[in-house]
């Protein structure tokens, strides 16, 4: 018989540092949550969010097959024996919530090479070499030896799976397992992802009126990571200390009214459109 | 010729109100926006307009075709002047065409208001005080949060 692979994402955290739930954020549209727990489903027989008692009917966690915990230990290693409490039979893909660089080829390379002998598989952090404990693969072996750490009074899975013979593997995505805990470290998270991957490109302003003046020029080919005329308009209006907010202009992109979120490509031109006064 | 234009010379209403003759027509209205001397309580010496040329003609034409078909009028005709004016010259001139008085009329309006409210041109007044602004651009940077929606804020409540 074989032992199934069911997937837990860890939400069960207080997210004290953050100052606001780390599965609530939202980034590319999707929250941390609704984003982790996509990419653990396509790879497990069963799906779980782990969540404390008094998360259960939080709106985010309420629409996910939940798995409390158990009310009597803290931590991250409350959510996983949890877990293995319910279905013990099972081996779990654990991942927390807040792991925003994670992607499909760094849990698929951890399932493939998994060795189900040892009480886990995990990565090596790329920054100190230690295991990984929140995106890894605890077999059905590993729960009464949690049991047991636990009873000694310690909660830290990382120690736990140090002292465990785990298989540990190297990342194949270094920055994979970068977890984001404070408002510091999701914008720097943030703000690359705007121009992530978007080499500076050339593109053509063009002025009139009031921004004319301000820019004291008609228009100007500016290299730029902007990709929409939003991120454009910030990023000119600081140069030039226009005193005109976007919501006061309208945007024209190769002689057409377009939207602000509209995307950008090298060679466009583009136009901000003070108010208006014809007649 | 476009039914709506830019002009840097002065308008000759002549040959235009010339272009709106049609035989099926019984009624023409026209409509001329003059430079005045004052404007909420300054001194108003001269007018500067500028124009985003090539947005400004397809948006104007494009309120030409609305009111034609809106109202049923034969022919209509927008021309708007940009650079220096000095006053009693026309800034804009209108004129329509049609079978009876009313809907020509009714188009008149239609594109006069339509245009200032959605034909990327701006007005700099020049006061007698030596001051000057861009009308609807100047109250807007610095009031950014309190709008005046009498004035100047129409093109955001379209498109």
């Amino acid at each position: 018989m074989t032992t199934p692979l069911y997937g837990l994402v860890l939400a069960g955290g207080h997210s004290r540092r953050m100052g606001r739930d780390k599965a609530g954020i939202a980034l590319d549209g999707r929250t941390q949550l609704e984003r982790a727990f996509s990419l653990v489903e396509h790879l497990v027989e069963s799906a779980f969010v782990s969540v404390r008692h008094d998360q259960r009917n939080d709106p985010l966690r309420a629409r996910y097959p939940q798995i409390l915990d158990a009310g009597d230990v803290e931590g991250p290693i409350a959510g996983i024996r949890a877990a293995q409490r319910e279905h013990p039979a099972a081996a779990w893909l654990v991942v927390a919530v807040d792991l925003p660089l994670l992607d499909t080829g760094t849990l698929q390379n951890l399932i493939a090479r998994r060795d189900p002998s040892r009480l886990a598989t995990a990565y090596r952090s790329s920054h100190d070499g230690l295991p990984e404990p929140l995106c890894a693969i605890y077999e059905p072996a590993a729960a009464p030896a949690i049991e047991a750490y636990l009873a000694t009074g310690r909660n830290c899975p990382r120690q736990f799976l140090i002292q465990s013979a785990t298989l540990l593997l190297d990342q194949p995505t270094p920055q994979s397992l970068d977890n984001v805990n404070t408002p510091a470290e999701l914008a720097a998270l943030a703000a690359p992802r705007n121009g992530a991957g978007v080499a500076p490109r050339e593109l053509r302003v063009q002025y009139f009126a009031l921004l004319r003046e301000q820019a004291g020029t008609r228009g100007e080919s500016v290299m730029t990571r902007a990709t929409t005329p939003r991120e454009l308009f910030a990023e000119l209006a600081a140069r030039h200390h226009f005193t005109l907010a976007a919501e006061h202009l309208k945007v024209a992109v190769n002689t057409e009214f377009a939207d602000w979120a509209r995307p950008l490509a090298a060679g466009d031109t583009v136009v901000f459109i003070p108010p208006v006064a014809g007649g | 010729m476009s039914a709506f234009r830019f002009s840097h010379q002065p308008i000759d209403t002549v040959p235009l109100r010339a272009e709106l003759l049609d035989t099926r027509c019984g009624g023409y209205a026209a409509f001329e926006g003059w430079v005045r001397d004052h404007n909420e309580g300054q001194q108003v010496r001269r007018l500067e307009y500028e124009a985003f040329e090539a947005l400004g003609v397809r948006e104007g034409e494009k309120i030409i075709a609305e009111a034609c078909s809106r109202y049923g009028v034969t022919r209509a005709l927008c021309v708007h002047r940009l650079g220096d004016l000095p006053l009693t010259d026309i800034a804009v001139w209108v004129g329509v065409s049609a079978a009876h008085r009313d809907e020509a009329f009714r188009a008149c309006r239609y594109i006069i208001d339509e245009v200032k409210h959605r034909v990327p041109i701006w007005k700099k007044e020049h006061y007698a005080s030596g001051d000057s602004g861009w009308v609807n651009c100047e109250r807007c940077a610095a009031q950014a949060h309190d709008h005046d929606h009498d004035h100047g804020h129409a093109h955001h409540d379209h498109g």
